[in-house]
């Protein structure tokens, strides 16, 4: 058996979160998202629902857009997290796409914001590798990168919501940085 | 959620002797469904063996020309391999119209084949519920249940199962593979689900303790046209209320070779055994397809709310089956 | 009017709008960075020095008493530090609303309703432990149907500051009377404001000052009711609602949260949150209630109305009275000799309804607008034309003049926008494969409503200006448009402006609901700013109570009205709806902010969309809630379902508002949207659907039966 087995309820984990390692003990109930926000205090991934079907929470787990709520925090031991902390970089600048939005307004109440950020950068990287979507032309060739156009983006952005109704917003600020 | 351990075995066998060692314990791989039904309370283990990094994560070549798939492959990335969408286009369209990016990012190939049915009262523990709660009754056949099952149901029970995945399995023949210290055995997955009967608390045939380690995708189907289609109450990331898989393949204007399956109709995807045999060997038509179709659907039992998906599903089955055969019949 | 000027350049970072003033500027929301960095902080995200989790039990009966509560499983869990039950709260003093007497006795007026509260170190521990308190009850019959004839129900007296009913001429035998009749009965279900940010608190006592975090649409409310409830001096309440995730009504006024929070919070000593499960938010926070809508038009064959008869019935819970106060539209809208708008609300065991975005309004034009689309097919006459045709002098309902209305303005506008006209107007004709395609439209229409404000304005020695006031910025961008209005009544530019808002040291205000925050906030900075101006010797700081005027009657019928326009395809194979185009454009006085409120507008019309063709709730008989409690459930709209959405508006200059000539605008954007899609539906199918939404489930089964 691994040297994760710990007994009892709760585990020591190692994260890299947003470029910096944290080691915690951690009860096995919490999730990746609680980790953050009550560990950590990175509160800027959201709990809108803490059960995947909002997309508030989303984060990066080693380059992948996931839903934190649903992530047991012992099972991603040694993972890499970035966080919409995470996207500005070292510098006072914001990431490229966090400036569209503020250009586009494509935010309201500003609580699904993150979890939008977050989702979006995980999809550029899905398309970039030639993940096909819903909407893809079944017949489309596998492996070049997918033309992100406003159906693409839409579909693959709706495991996001957004009660503000900024979507069209948000598509735009999208569609600025890529 | 009470409190519960956490093991995290390095190998399938060790996985199987940690489950016999923590009876009532789950296996946990994506934990997209397993997470939130902690969250309800709806499941209670005392230990969690996680298989998420088992080394069942890849898609390989069967000699046969068929593909394996390993139990831990996310279903994004099942949806995105190359060989999936070229030879069973069917199984990447499923994937692709389920739940949202973010979730098939993590949702694996296993875990998809065992989430839970998402009946509300299911997943409130303060309503009766035969599939929570042996015995308790079911809120659903009197209550909400627009979303409910219309073939296969019992007294006992009306859910439907959520995955759109296993309908396009279903339809293209795969077979599970199990493995559990006794030994390996596969099913197809047509067979490997139950229907509600007396005992709606089990939704498949698998064993305490059984683990799902792969997916087989039968060379037989490799490369024959096949397509899914869903409808649902949203443009996306919401269950299906009627959907199909249909694998077609027409020689001479004749139906050669057809597998179709629906899903949201019933407690397991549901394999059309009236519309296959009636279509086999039949000429590709509008009109044979309908009849076939209808077959199957005759035996629906539709309740109070949920008429509508018989002629829904009808649709939805012509519609990809029209698409399929090739042009001339369509016509 | 001043012609169109809507589109703002989107990516326009303007400080200076069209009249070369800070107002009207499409200037960047002012907290947007903190927003898109993840460093806001919402009500749960106070992380004060041992600060303990709550978690709520919900009753599990839709009507009676509780009998016992058995904590021991639940305190015996490590980690738990209380388990409040029925009783807890009888100190305190009975609160005005009866939504908030939480845990003062054993009554159990509806399912949902919070029967005792965990309080742990931890959330999971929190959650863990609501589940291991054991609750029985005596349970009686409970009744949560709502039907035209339901016994029980009666004409309310008043309903959003008007009379319940409203009656001129003789309705019914003018209505038997005319040439062309229509005779409809319209439904919409019970739906759910869903805001991202579910309802929070966080509280925290020291000695006997309480300070809350809490997520609401007016700290101002929020405080007077924590001082009524936990009888304490205003001043020894600090209420802190920095950021507010929305909330489209449902955080209007105080909700259980607040409460049990500084409840819980006392009772263990400890900083608390409460942040309501996403779950059992539908049977707490309220709800649209459902309506049952019967429209009755009359008309001579030259399409003028002689005859409108709108009869709204409703339920409320015994808790609260609410009135979802949809026939109040029928008094506004068009010019009839004959009217009656009323409304019948039936008290059942049901959770208590409330707030809503645009509530009356939303419901009420969607059965309005849609039964002026049944009349104009009934007389052949085009929908725009017979609105234009019926356009009344003074409002039907007061005799009032309008302050403003340019709602034919924005019909042609929208029209020639939208490529209304050579419409082909026979339905279900176009198609595209398995696809029908139409057309619809639909007018809009809000009141102007404004209450007593006060702000300051501080004159700085650096040469900038502060202006405070304690406002909610839900979302709306309040912090923005307010330092617009300051900058504007100042004469400074925008950059020398700070707002302060979202905490209850600043002067109190308003709540942000009935699309009056701007408005009654603005007015009172304005005011502030403008005698800061002329007098500086008042300064440094200049008090402003717009008490008196806000507040005074006006002679007029204020309101914004609007214009919506759709083309839908309804997929014959799965009777799925899709959104092609979606259009509106507003009269709404003077737009103060050209980027937010576009942002506002489009936001509403995409609830709207929601509204008419995927949200869907309902009141499951046997057991008294919502089965659509969550948010796979109950399906609030996603990118995918939302098409490219224009707004557009018409400048107003209406001098009968307030100083600045604004009216809302965060709700008008709902109001009509379901109609105009609905129409197209018709349009496209030519079959009529009177049943919301518009979910493939109804729209293939008539399909099958009648296309």
């Amino acid at each position: 058996m691994t040297s994760a087995h710990q007994p009892g309820h709760h585990s020591e984990v190692t994260l890299r979160v947003n470029g910096k390692p944290h080691t915690l003990r951690v009860d096995h109930r919490r999730v990746l998202l609680d980790l953050l926000r009550e560990e950590l205090d990175l509160t800027g991934s959201k709990k809108g629902c803490d059960h995947g079907q909002c997309g508030a929470c989303t984060v990066l787990v080693d380059g992948r857009r996931v839903n934190s709520c649903l992530l047991l925090a012992v099972a991603l031991d040694g993972s890499e997290i970035t966080t919409v902390e995470g996207l500005g970089g070292d510098g006072d600048e914001p990431h490229p796409l966090q400036r569209a939005f503020l250009d586009r307004d494509a935010l309201q109440c500003g609580y699904c914001t993150p979890g939008q950020l977050c989702s979006a950068l995980g999809m550029l990287a899905e398309a970039a590798a030639g993940h096909p979507s819903h909407v893809t032309d079944p017949a489309a060739p596998s492996g070049p990168p997918v033309p992100l156009d406003r159906t693409e983006i839409r579909e693959r952005m709706s495991g996001n919501l957004c009660r503000c109704g900024a979507y069209p917003r948000i598509v735009e600020a999208i569609e600025d940085v890529i | 959620m009470n409190g519960f351990g956490y093991l995290r075995p390095d190998s399938v066998q060790e996985a199987a002797e940690a489950y016999a060692a923590h009876p009532g314990a789950r296996y946990l791989a994506g934990g997209t469904n397993l997470v939130d039904l902690l969250k309800l309370g709806v499941e209670r283990p005392g230990t969690l063996i996680d298989i998420g990094r088992l080394p069942l994560d890849t898609v390989q070549e069967l000699p046969d020309g068929g593909l394996r798939v390993g139990a831990t492959v996310r279903n994004s990335d099942l949806a995105a391999d190359p060989r999936v969408r070229d030879r069973y286009p069917a199984l990447s369209q499923a994937l692709l119209s389920g739940a949202s990016a973010q979730l098939r990012n993590v949702a694996t190939t296993g875990g998809n084949l065992l989430q839970r049915t998402r009946c509300p009262y299911f997943q409130d523990l303060d309503k009766p519920c035969n599939k929570r709660d042996p015995g308790s009754g079911c809120g659903a056949r009197d209550g909400v249940h627009r979303d409910h099952a219309v073939l296969g149901h019992s007294p006992q029970c009306i859910a439907t199962h959520p995955s759109d995945m296993a309908v396009a399995l279903a339809a293209l023949d795969a077979q599970v593979e199990l493995y559990s210290t006794d030994g390996t055995r596969r099913l197809p997955v047509a067979d490997f689900y139950r229907l509600p009967g007396e005992h709606p608390d089990r939704d498949t045939w698998i064993r305490p303790g059984e683990l799902i380690t792969g997916v087989r995708l039968p060379a037989a189907t490799a490369g024959v046209p096949s397509a899914y289609r869903k409808a649902r109450d949203r443009a996306s990331y919401a269950f299906a209320l009627a959907s199909v898989a249909v694998v077609l393949r027409v020689e001479d204007g004749v139906v050669d070779q057809v597998g179709l399956a629906f899903g949201g109709l019933a407690h397991r995807p549901w394999r059309a055994r009236h519309t296959e045999l009636a279509l086999l060997g039949a000429p590709a038509t509008p009109a044979a397809f309908e009849g076939a179709v209808a077959l199957e659907l005759a035996h629906a039992e539709p309740l109070r709310d949920n008429a509508y998906k018989v002629p829904l599903a009808r649709g939805l089955a012509l519609d990809v089956l029209n698409r399929l055969a090739p042009a001339p019949a369509a016509a | 009017m001043t012609g169109t000027t809507g589109t703002a350049p989107s990516k326009d970072h303007g400080t200076t709008g069209p009249t070369g003033t800070a107002l009207g500027a499409p200037a960047e929301r002012r907290e947007g960075r903190q927003k898109v960095t993840g460093a806001a902080r919402y009500a749960a995200e106070y992380a004060l020095p041992g600060r303990a989790h709550a978690w709520p039990v919900p009753a599990a009966v839709a009507r009676g008493r509780v009998t016992g509560v058995d904590t021991s499983a639940a305190l015996a869990l490590p980690g738990v530090l209380a388990v409040l039950t029925p009783g807890d709260a009888a100190g305190l003093a009975a609160p005005e609303d009866g939504t908030l007497a939480v845990l003062r006795s054993a009554d159990v007026p509806h399912r949902g309703w919070c029967v005792a509260l965990a309080v742990a170190e931890t959330p999971e521990t929190a959650r863990a432990a609501a589940r291991a308190v054991r609750v029985t009850y005596g349970t009686e019959a409970h009744h949560v149907d709502l039907t035209e004839d339901a016994p029980g129900g009666y004409e309310p007296d008043e309903v959003a500051g008007g009379p319940g009913r409203v009656e001129h001429g003789d309705p019914e035998a003018a209505f038997a009377a005319a040439d062309v009749r229509v005779d409809v009965t319209y439904r919409v279900p019970p739906l759910h404001n869903h805001p991202m940010e579910p309802h929070a608190t966080t509280a925290h006592w020291e000695g006997d000052r309480l300070t809350v975090y809490t997520s609401s649409q007016g700290g101002t409310t929020v405080r007077a009711t924590l001082a009524q409830l936990f009888r304490l001096p205003e001043e020894r309440i600090t209420v802190v609602a920095e950021h507010v995730g929305g909330g489209f009504g449902s955080k209007g006024t105080p909700r259980p949260d607040v409460v049990l929070a500084a409840l819980a919070a006392r009772h263990t000593g400890r900083p608390v949150t409460l942040a309501y499960p996403r779950r059992l938010l539908p049977t707490v926070v309220g709800h649209r209630a459902p309506t049952v809508q019967r429209l009755r038009l009359g008309a001579g064959t030259d399409g003028r109305l002689t005859a409108l008869l709108h009869e709204v019935t409703t339920h409320t819970s015994h808790v609260r009275e609410f009135v979802e106060y949809a026939a109040v539209v029928s008094r506004v809208m068009y010019a009839t000799p004959a009217l009656l708008s009323t409304h019948r609300v039936v008290p059942l065991d049901v959770p208590s309804p409330s707030w809503m975005r645009a509530p009356g309004e939303a419901p009420g034009m969607y059965a309005l607008e849609s039964a002026v689309d049944e009349l104009a097919d009934a007389l052949g006459t085009d929908p725009v034309e017979l609105r234009v045709r019926n356009e009344p002098r003074r409002e039907p309902g007061s005799g009032k003049p309008f302050s403003s209305r340019h709602v034919v303005e924005c019909l042609r506008e929208g029209a020639r926008r939208f490529g209304w006209a050579g419409r082909d107007p026979r339905p279900g004709v176009r198609r595209e494969g398995p696809l029908l395609v139409g057309t619809g439209v639909a007018a809009a229409t809000y009141p102007f409503q404004v209450a007593p404000s006060t702000a300051t304005a501080e004159a700085r020695p650096d040469g900038t200006f502060v202006v405070r006031v304690n406002a909610a910025d839900i979302g709306t961008g309040a912090r923005t448009v307010l330092a617009q209005i300051a900058a504007d009544a100042l004469g400074v530019p925008l950059e020398r402006v700070r707002t302060e808002v979202g905490h209850s040291d600043l002067p109190p205000a308003p709540l942000a609901g009935g699309s009056c925050g701007t408005a009654s906030w603005g007015w009172a900075v304005h005011e502030a700013c403008a005698r800061l101006a002329a007098h500086p010797e008042e300064g440094p700081t200049v008090h402003a109570d717009t008490t008196g005027e806000a507040d005074a009657d006006s002679p007029y019928a204020r309101h914004a009205f609007g214009a919506h326009f759709a083309e839908v395809a309804v997929d014959t194979v799965t009777g799925e709806v899709r959104v092609r185009r979606l259009l509106g454009v507003f009269a709404a006085g003077r737009i103060l902010n050209a980027r937010t409120a576009r942002s506002q507008f489009t936001g509403a019309m995409v609830m709207g969309l929601g509204m008419a063709l995927t949200e869907h709730s309902t009141l499951d008989p046997a057991f008294g809630d919502f089965p659509e409690s969550d948010l796979a459930s109950y399906h609030v709209p996603v990118h995918a379902d939302v098409p490219d959405i224009e707004a557009d508006w018409l400048d107003e200059d209406d001098t009968h508002l307030n100083p600045m000539g604004s009216k809302g605008i965060g709700e008008i954007g709902i109001v009509g949207t379901a109609a105009a899609l609905g129409n197209a539906v018709h349009h496209a199918t030519g079959i009529r659907f009177r049943e919301l939404p518009l979910t493939p489930d109804r729209i293939l089964a008539r399909l099958l039966c009648e296309g």
